[in-house]
């Protein structure tokens, strides 16, 4: 799902006064004209699917349309309508979940789990093994994840699910249920599903980090008498911290948009127990007819996802900056 | 430097040696013999792959059942005897030779689509490197991170006035846009930093751009647009959201979908449901065997410095 390349911006080291020239050389002075070109096609599609059809999403949400006759403009009515919106507060409060279950949860045990197989694996028992655990931890992401939600909804079932009959084969029978039907686990179940999918990419990313971390600098340490917690919180965190960002900020922003497992296994119910934004503003398209209300949600969701990205990259940008100072 | 390892340097000491890395340790160190708490720490990553694993297992097993041997023996024993019928009776309802092609079409088209005009539009900032292209460069990476819904209802109306509404080429042209917007933000820094001496030996000879572009960069650059292509496939395939919403009639969807909407249809039992399943994960399990050393490259692009 999130099988992101990491890719963070090359850090400019070079002045400016070099960077306007094409590289290519030229002659005459209006070279960089003819580039602009080669941007044609990519602006013009750019702005046909998306510049255009956000700003539209955008003025939906100040009408009421039900997709037939004309939008009609009714200014903030649905602004005002979503804040009390209790199912559109439920939708967050679900996001928050998501966030634990694709974000928190993945990159803390992803580092616990990359730090065993790149320390005390891959170097004290074998490689080839440490490498196959960290293929069998990637499998899930591979998935489609509506095909993850199916996989695990069948493990889910209802009745003679598995798991509901492996608890009953292991005398645990009294705690078989309808595990997405029931308000009070459902929410759980998905976060398996996501805990499931997305625990992989954080252990790939990291083990790659790790291999920066100098070994001398550990060997050092333990010299000093520190030991692996030590090591790994003083030396190795630090080391890998860009990485941890941008994991982080990915997945943060994939937990927001959450929408195929949701919609294959329990559609944000029984009741609004697992709605998410992304289902609520679909459902109110194609469902409810609300044309206007499920595009203020999904521009409120659009702001949201705005702010976090902001707020992660200024974090990072000031604490690159304490960095470099210090 | 940090797209850069992508960019047809294999000589750099990348990611792509993975963990076997770990090999060339201080020789003192590995006749130590194992602790009992590495041993435990052991058991636990392997506990926690068997528990990653345990889901494929399952189904892997129960889709070879038929319904009653599942009801008599429970999802742990293997099958009583192959029963092909589930997988059967699954393959042929969705048509899935069909949601095959329809799949491969849509994400073979969209991977080479995307990455031409991710060329474009990187020669233009990377190596062009025209006026306000960091605003450029910011504009493609906000139409590859908005969420999809933002854009969904506006595009549903604009493809059904065309009368594109339930065609494949209407996902295929949103994904190129999406999917392309990535590739300009890769590419453009990969191309930033490509050798100059190059391309002035490439003018010198007399060559304009166009031909520079195609027979000098997009060639040494190779590797990284192979990288884009087997992402774009694989991100185009199991994308859900766009396609579910665009191609509403049977004979046009992709396997994600087809299988989806068949969830908790009444005549799917037990073991069909499992099959499902089953079918819907073979294909990219198949891409990940064929494409495993290109994926784990491209994931940790950039991760080493």
């Amino acid at each position: 799902m999130a099988t992101i390349p990491l890719i963070r911006a090359p850090r400019t080291r070079a002045p400016a006064r070099a960077a306007e020239e094409p590289l290519i050389p030229h002659r005459g002075d209006r070279a960089s004209l003819g580039y602009w070109l080669y941007l044609v096609p990519g602006l013009v599609l750019v702005t046909v699917i998306v510049l255009i059809p956000l700003g539209w999403n955008v003025y939906l949400s100040f009408t009421e349309w039900r997709g037939i006759r004309p939008p009609e403009f009714i200014g903030l009515e649905n602004w005002v309508e979503l804040f009390g919106d209790q199912t559109f507060w439920a939708s967050f409060r679900n996001s928050v979940a998501m966030i634990v279950a694709m974000v928190v949860l993945p990159t803390v045990v992803g580092l616990v789990l990359a730090a065993l197989l790149f320390d005390l694996i891959g170097r004290r028992f074998s490689g080839r093994l440490a490498s196959f655990l960290r293929a069998t931890y990637y499998l899930p992401q591979i998935l489609p994840v509506v095909i993850a939600g199916i996989v695990i909804g069948w493990v889910l079932r209802p009745g003679d699910g598995a798991l509901n009959q492996i608890l009953e084969a292991v005398g645990l029978g009294f705690l078989a249920q309808n595990w997405l039907g029931n308000p009070d686990t459902a929410l759980a179940s998905i976060m398996v599903v996501l805990v499931w999918v997305q625990l992989g990419y954080p252990i790939v990313v990291f083990m790659a980090a790790l291999q920066r971390v100098d070994p001398e600098l550990y060997e050092a340490a333990e010299l000093d008498g520190a030991n692996w917690f030590q090591r790994f919180s003083a030396i190795t965190l630090s080391i890998i911290r860009p990485e941890i960002f941008v994991v982080t900020l990915t997945c943060t922003i994939a937990a927001l948009k959450v929408f195929g497992p949701i919609y294959v296994l329990t559609r944000g119910g029984p009741g609004d127990s697992t709605i998410v934004p992304a289902y609520y503003a679909y459902s109110e398209f194609f469902q409810a007819q609300q044309v206007g209300y499920g595009a203020t949600i999904a521009t409120a969701l659009t702001i949201v996802i705005g702010v976090v990205a902001f707020v992660f990259i200024r974090f990072q940008l000031s604490s690159e900056r304490k960095e470099s100072a210090s | 430097m940090t797209a850069t390892s992508t960019s047809g340097r294999p000589a750099r000491p990348t990611s792509a040696h993975g963990p076997d890395d770990a090999n060339r340790v201080v020789p003192k160190r590995r006749r130590r013999p194992q602790t009992v708490t590495e041993w435990v720490l052991l058991l636990g990553a392997v506990l926690v792959a068997i528990v990653i694993a345990f889901p494929f297992l399952l189904i892997l097993i129960n889709s070879f059942k038929s319904p009653s041997d599942y009801s008599s023996g429970g999802p742990l024993q293997l099958p009583a005897e192959i029963y092909l019928d589930g997988i059967v009776a699954f393959w042929e309802r969705v048509d899935f030779p069909q949601k095959l092609w329809n799949s491969v079409l849509i994400s073979g088209l969209v991977s080479v689509f995307a990455v031409v005009v991710s060329v474009l539009n990187a020669f233009a900032i990377g190596i062009g490197r025209v006026r306000g292209r960091t605003w450029v460069i910011g504009l493609f990476l906000l139409a590859n991170m908005l969420p999809q819904e933002a854009l969904l209802y506006p595009l549903y109306y604009m493809f059904k006035q065309v009368g594109l509404y339930n065609n494949v080429w209407a996902v295929i042209i949103i994904f190129t846009v999406i999917q392309s917007a990535f590739g300009t933000y890769l590419l453009s820094a990969v191309y930033g930093t490509f050798p100059k001496s190059v391309l002035e030996a490439a003018a010198i000879d007399g060559a304009g751009r166009w031909r520079i572009l195609w027979q000098v960069i997009v060639p040494i650059s190779r590797p990284t647009i192979s990288v884009l292509l087997i992402f774009f496939f694989i991100w185009t395939w199991n994308e859900f959201l766009i396609p579910l919403t665009f191609l509403v009639s049977n004979e046009n969807q992709t396997v994600p979908v087809a299988i989806s909407v068949l969830q908790g249809d009444r005549l799917m039992d037990v073991t069909t449901t499992s099959a499902s399943a089953l079918l819907g994960l073979v294909p990219t399990l198949i891409f990940f065997l064929i494409f495993q050393r290109t994926l784990t490259r491209g994931i940790t692009a950039g991760a080493v410095k």
